[in-house]
């Protein structure tokens, strides 16, 4: 045995994407099949259930918020803005995850990112539509929305501020939504193809073929359809970047203590990825056991997952740090003042709590036995998600309520109405999940197609990683 | 009285193969036997497949462009516009054409038409919608989206013969060669 073999040896191919033992028709009718049936599992029904009920509650909060008024919550001055940006900037963020997985993974070729990027793209959907709920009812009255947020020509002749990042916010957040519906819609056409053909019921046959288009998967369609595809990935790749950016600047061109920051960008990306990625754990560990989909997203794929959520957690607790060390070096005494607030104030429990949940729990991914174990990688998205809620909430209230006059320093309590607004678009989002996986197929099935062994064409590059096989066996 | 039945007229012929080694094969030999008019379906996108049958094009390319420079200068031009002609409002003292505050919406209007534009001469040039076509006359057509590899040859091309045709696509090695109805 040569040198040259062992070092072959050590290294060790990544698992295959799916299980081996899978063809193009056992992958159609395995994905497909969760959709066409009237079957549902038991733990499903239950899911939404719960889920429902909340997103009534979320319906009787916002009802009693247009009849009341924001007086129902809990902020005011010096803390006006609270738990209605602090919900919008950590919806947003779960909702970056899915652009991430479908656009940038498949720029880089990731090929694992086939069977998690549909649901992700659909997570990202209702994450967005639970964060637009925030800006859109914040007001308490939602029918002036459209006039304070939109450049239309109205009656009193006054237009918004384009010099103010309220507004580019309402471009990239509401840009960012049409173009992930865009290309979450262009996914789904070649699917909703195969629905039509698969389906029994008559009325079901019309609606998925109304939906395709009319798709017959002709070569014609498929290059442009590729081209189309590649060209929003690219697209949408720094779009994603840039709506935490444009997020963060929310907060960075105020002048607060704790806001003003040229950090804040990039720790707004890393902590949206950190905490989509999260969210997308917290989904996939269910719903694969849910309806037995462990072939397509293996344990590979949570381990990849957990990786990324390890890397990203990483950079936000840099984030941390550089806020601490901003605050020592500017000596400025409102930023020295401000850090010091946030670790010894009476809000020091959420910052020891966010330090906990996002800077050492996720250290656990470092160990293999955990990283690969389903039920603490559940748990750790968990934690993960109140970490980055937790988050907002001492970038926003701790910075507010003491700013540079001791003398408009306040104190912050939630209401009952905080929380069932919060907690009621969690309901809003699950429901909108779960029913999603009951009528759209939740993997990309004509891209499971193409990880088959036998979708691959000789002489060419196939579309699977090149497997060096050890050619010094049995020498 | 009953009108006599006609019989339908012959859109082209459609053979099934297995996998898309094979169709990628039947496609090589339909071209270099002359066909023009003809047509590969597959359940996945094949490169290998359009490029032998020589149906590439990348007009989605160009009008994704055609967008992104008309949402480059609707996104600039709506805030240059609001901010300096319809509603010019002095803040800090900062010029009304205060562009760098202008990049972002620019940006994401770009990105927005953009997009909109991949997404609808994709499904424009590709003649969708489209309900009806001849081919999903075939019942085995149904696999196209599912598991089965189709090749079609028009009957409007010019080296088209039902039965020549038929037996060139027989020795591709086809699985099934049915008629297309038009």
């Amino acid at each position: 045995m040569d040198s040259t073999h062992v070092q072959r040896s050590a290294y060790k191919p990544p698992p295959p994407v799916i299980e081996p033992g899978h063809t193009f028709e056992s992958v159609t009718s395995k994905i497909s099949s969760v959709v066409l049936t009237k079957y549902q599992p038991f733990s499903w029904v239950v899911t939404t259930g719960i889920a429902f009920l909340f997103l009534n509650l979320l319906l009787v909060s916002v009802g009693y918020l247009f009849v009341k008024g924001v007086g129902i919550w809990g902020n005011n001055v010096p803390v006006g803005w609270a738990f209605d940006i602090i919900n919008f900037v950590w919806w947003i963020g779960i909702g970056h995850a899915g652009t991430l997985i479908s656009a940038i993974l498949l720029l880089l070729k990731q090929d694992w990112r086939t069977s998690i990027n549909r649901f992700a793209e659909a997570m990202t959907l209702f994450a967005v539509a639970c964060a637009l709920m925030f800006p859109l009812i914040h007001t308490g009255r939602p029918w002036l929305a459209a006039y304070w947020l939109f450049p239309y020509p109205n009656g009193m002749d006054i237009w918004p501020q384009f010099r103010s990042p309220l507004i580019w916010d309402v471009f990239a957040v509401s840009t960012y939504g049409t173009v992930s519906a865009l290309f979450w819609y262009t996914g789904l056409i070649p699917d909703l193809a195969t629905f039509r053909d698969r389906a029994k019921n008559k009325v079901t046959r019309y609606i998925y073929g109304g939906l395709a288009l009319g798709w017959r998967g002709s070569a014609r369609h498929w290059q442009r359809y590729e081209n189309a595809y590649l060209l929003l990935a690219g697209m949408s790749t720094p779009l994603v970047l840039s709506v935490h950016t444009v997020v963060s600047f929310d907060f960075s061109v105020g002048i607060i203590p704790g806001w003003h920051t040229t950090i804040f960008p990039p720790y707004f990306v890393a902590g949206a990825i950190y905490a989509g990625f999260a969210m997308v754990l917290t989904l996939a560990i269910p719903l694969r056991r849910m309806f037995g989909f462990e072939d397509f997203i293996t344990m590979r794929h949570l381990e990849n997952m957990a990786k990324v959520t390890l890397v990203t957690g990483l950079i936000v607790t840099y984030g941390y740090a550089t806020e601490v060390f901003f605050g020592y070096y500017s000596a400025n005494q409102y930023e020295q003042y401000m850090i010091q607030n946030r670790m010894f104030g009476p809000y020091a429990w959420s910052y020891w709590a966010l330090i906990f949940c996002n800077g050492i729990v996720p250290q656990t991914l470092w160990i293999k036995s955990l990283r690969t174990n389903t039920v603490w990688l559940f748990i750790m998205s968990l934690i993960v998600s109140v970490g980055m809620w937790l988050e907002r909430f001492v970038i926003i209230v701790t910075s507010l309520h003491r700013d540079f006059l001791p003398s408009s320093w306040g104190m912050y309590y939630p209401t009952f109405w905080d929380f069932s607004t919060f907690f009621g678009t969690i309901g809003l989002f699950v429901t909108l999940m779960f029913l999603f996986v009951r009528v759209l197929p939740m993997i990309s099935i004509f891209e499971v197609r193409m990880l088959l062994p036998k979708a691959s064409i000789k002489g060419h590059d196939t579309l699977l990683p090149q497997v060096h096989v050890d050619d010094a066996e049995g020498a | 009285m009953p009108r006599e039945p006609v019989a339908p007229k012959l859109y082209g012929l459609l053979a099934e193969f297995e996998d898309p080694q094979a169709l990628t094969d039947a496609a090589k030999r339909t071209y270099a036997e002359g066909y023009r008019k003809t047509d590969a379906y597959s359940p996945f996108p094949i490169e290998h497949v359009w490029e032998a049958l020589g149906v590439e094009d990348r007009p989605v390319s160009f009008f994704v462009l055609c967008g992104g420079i008309v949402g480059l200068i609707a996104g600039f031009g709506l805030c240059y516009w609001v901010s300096t002609i319809a509603y010019p409002l002095n803040v800090g003292g900062r010029p009304m054409n205060s562009w760098p505050s202008f990049i972002p919406v620019t940006f994401e209007v770009t990105i927005l038409i953009a997009s909109f534009a991949a997404v609808i001469s994709m499904i424009a040039l590709n003649g969708l919608p489209m309900p009806y076509h001849p081919v999903f006359n075939v019942p085995a057509f149904a696999r196209a989206s599912q598991d089965k590899f189709f090749l079609a040859i028009e009957a409007t091309d010019p080296k088209f013969d039902r039965m020549t045709t038929r037996e060139f696509l027989r020795s591709l090695g086809a699985k099934e060669i049915n008629e297309i109805d038009a």
